[in-house]
């Protein structure tokens, strides 16, 4: 198997020091850190800071900021500058989402290593521009048509903001998907303190370049863990990419028989490396009769729930996803087979994540919801009346 | 209605507001900052349009400030339904309303249909809707309210943005001196559509205003009217000389205002004398006070050549 290429960060987009920044901020100061040289944004509340704190410190650092005519250029518009040779990102809310979706897939399509920031607002449609919701969480899985795989990672604090859009940027290397950095309003408008270490305390996936030479590189012969090498527009390889089914040489081949070769791979290379994809945080899981399973801003208004429900002597153990996308299926089976009921709040109504763990579960321990429309967070009183509903 | 039966000259060149009806279609009591040049000309293009209009409305400023439910500040039907799609919310309106008086559903008679944009929604995300609408031919006015970014996110750069202003997406500092790039002339796009009626206006000019919006309807087919807007919250500049920003707009050449009636080009309001030098316009705004005399310099003469060429324009089409 190909060995990841890492490298510690380039000090001159490291802002090293103790700040106290909001999450938009973070994240962008995360992306520079993680090496994004490219960023590509329409305006659009809540996640507008992001690209223009990117679009003071580039010139600085030295890359390049575009501000495209809509969320269909931007989406386009980055991939370019991947395959041109940068690490790059865009970032939107759930409306510039929903413009962007064709070139989701395109990216899929294509395997172009790229970060999709959300950051999540109320919906449908316009919604609720300034508040938060957590309602996208399976747009961003199955949004664009077709079968294809992403990673999806969602940060609860501000300080998480910049450490895992650097994991989003180090996966989409690695396994050359679109990842999604799925934050919500509070965390990307909340203030607080975040440290960013020194350069080289932090790491980064180098892009998979190949090593063999221009007659023997095949554009999407993959590697033994199913991903594919790339090459730099210049280097003096041979290579056409298209988002027509294609075979191991990249030209368009219109049958089954390579469509079979093309999306199971796709699917595959994700599916079968998920065991070193999955993070998630623990805690009291053992001996617990309810786990509250959550993520983003509702996994730490839960905390509080579970502090109420220890003070009434309740066991309750706490399971937050970091990566929501691909979902650790065999984790929550175990936890289900021990416990008497798995909680999920989440900012949306239909249990994005909940149907999830159900479908997981397949009955073996009780799943509440604790369903909320959005436009604020949970009251932690909800998360518990459920927890207590749940040991009943 | 005095003003429509006399000959457009008699007030044209005559600040004589009190001509202006009385009545008021976009009221009192919304949300925009003091000094908003978009309120004060939707509040003249509203007089202009009258009571028999339809408005659809673009996402931005002036959707936000003038609709939050229960509240609002439309005395006429209005529709807002997203940030992209204004001018075919419009294009299905004017076909509805085809259809039904064909079936006789509803009288014929004239219903004024317009859109309400930003330079965002129009010059970018809405550009491709409105190209389609033109090229259609339906019945509406566009109006683009040029605030020359994107007010309402924050003051992010649109396409519109003129050369040298700091936005939050083109950032003045040590190595960038604003956007580098020239404002999109969008009336121009239009007026490439030929369609029967393009103009360019500024609340500043209120009667000029008032006449254009009026010609756009009288005149069958798509018509397209780009509005100059202050916007002293996003511009640094003073509210109370928002009158006096867009004049100096127009006088100094960096706005034009003209017509194109059936590509019959017209300077409504020339300056024989000539033209004021740029800087008088420049110099009270926050988003270019880092601008140097070069850039400056740059900027004038670009604009009197664009000003020559639409006197050109003018000499050829009017022949």
């Amino acid at each position: 198997m190909a060995e990841v290429k890492c490298i510690t960060a380039d000090p001159k987009g490291v802002l090293t020091g103790v700040h106290y920044m909001d999450g938009n901020h973070a994240a962008c100061e995360g992306a520079l850190a993680a090496g994004c040289r490219f960023a590509a944004g329409y305006p659009i509340t809540p996640s507008t800071e992001v690209v223009e704190r990117f679009s003071a410190r580039i010139p600085l650092v030295g890359g390049v900021f575009i501000q495209m005519e809509d969320e269909i250029a931007s989406s386009i518009c980055l991939q370019g500058a991947v395959w041109a040779g940068l690490k790059a990102m865009t970032v939107t809310s759930g409306p510039g989402m929903s413009l962007m979706l064709e070139h989701v897939g395109l990216a899929a399509c294509l395997e172009t290593p790229c970060v999709f920031v959300n950051v999540q607002r109320g919906g449908p449609s316009t919604g609720l521009p300034t508040l938060p919701g957590q309602a996208d969480m399976q747009q961003c899985r199955w949004g664009s048509h077709g079968d294809y795989e992403v990673i999806a990672l969602s940060p609860s604090t501000v300080q998480e903001c910049f450490d895992f859009i650097i994991d989003a940027f180090n996966l989409a290397e690695i396994y050359r998907v679109p990842v999604f950095f799925m934050m919500d309003e509070c965390v990307g408008h909340m203030t607080e303190k975040v440290v960013i270490p020194e350069a080289d305390k932090i790491k980064v996936v180098e892009r998979r370049y190949t090593s063999k030479p221009p007659e023997e590189y095949l554009p999407y012969k993959p590697d033994p863990d199913l991903v594919p090498e790339m090459v730099k527009a210049g280097d003096g390889y041979r290579i056409h990419v298209t988002g027509l089914t294609h075979d191991e040489k990249g030209y368009p081949v219109i049958n089954a028989q390579a469509q079979h070769e093309m999306v199971w791979r796709l699917v595959d290379k994700i599916e079968k490396n998920a065991p070193k994809i999955w993070r998630y945080e623990e805690e009291d899981i053992e001996g617990a009769d309810v786990v509250v399973l959550s993520y983003g801003i509702s996994a730490r208004v839960a905390l509080k729930a579970i502090e109420m429900a220890k003070e009434r002597g309740l066991k309750v153990g706490r399971m937050r996803l970091i990566v929501v996308w691909p979902f650790p299926e065999p984790r929550v089976k175990e936890i289900a087979s021990k416990v008497k009921a798995i909680v999920v709040p989440e900012l949306n109504i239909r249990g994005q994540i909940a149907r999830e763990v159900e479908r997981i579960v397949e009955g073996t321990c009780r799943v509440m919801r604790v369903p909320h429309a959005g436009g604020t967070v949970h009251d932690p009183e909800r998360i518990l009346d459920a927890i207590m509903e749940a040991v009943k | 209605m005095s003003v429509v039966q006399r000959p457009k000259e008699a007030y044209l060149n005559v600040f004589a507001y009190r001509m202006a009806p009385k009545e008021e279609f976009f009221t009192r009591g919304h949300r925009a900052c003091q000094g908003c040049g978009p309120a004060l000309g939707l509040r003249h293009i509203m007089k202009a349009a009258g009571r028999d209009t339809i408005v659809v409305n673009a996402t931005g400023c002036m959707e936000i400030i003038s609709s939050p439910f229960p509240y609002t500040s439309w005395a006429v039907p209005w529709i807002h339904v997203a940030f992209e799609n204004a001018a075919a919310v419009a294009s299905g309106i004017d076909a509805a309303i085809k259809a039904l008086q064909r079936k006789g559903r509803i009288p014929k008679k004239k219903t004024n249909i317009l859109v309400i944009a930003g330079d965002g929604g129009t010059a970018d995300i809405g550009l491709q809707a409105l190209s389609g609408m033109l090229a259609r031919g339906h019945n509406v006015t566009y109006l683009c309210y040029d605030n020359e970014a994107y007010m309402n996110t924050g003051v992010q750069g649109s396409s519109a943005t003129p050369f040298g202003a700091s936005t939050t997406t083109t950032p003045a500092g040590r190595v960038s001196f604003g956007a580098g790039y020239w404002k999109k002339n969008v009336a121009a796009i239009a007026a490439a559509h030929d369609i029967p009626y393009v103009a360019t206006a500024c609340p500043s000019y209120p009667l000029d205003l008032i006449r254009k919006v009026r010609r756009s309807f009288e005149l069958e087919g798509p018509a397209y009217i780009h509005l100059f807007a202050v916007c002293p919250t996003g511009w640094g500049t003073p509210p109370e000389l928002t009158v006096r920003m867009g004049r100096l707009a127009v006088e100094t050449g960096i706005f034009p205002l003209y017509e194109v009636e059936n590509g019959r080009y017209k300077l409504t309001v020339d300056f024989p004398q000539g033209l004021r030098p740029v800087e008088d316009y420049l110099k009270n705004q926050r988003r270019f006070r880092h601008l140097t005399p070069e850039i400056i310099q740059q900027i004038q003469e670009r604009i009197t050549a664009e000003y020559e060429r639409l006197k050109m324009m003018e000499k050829v089409t009017q022949e």
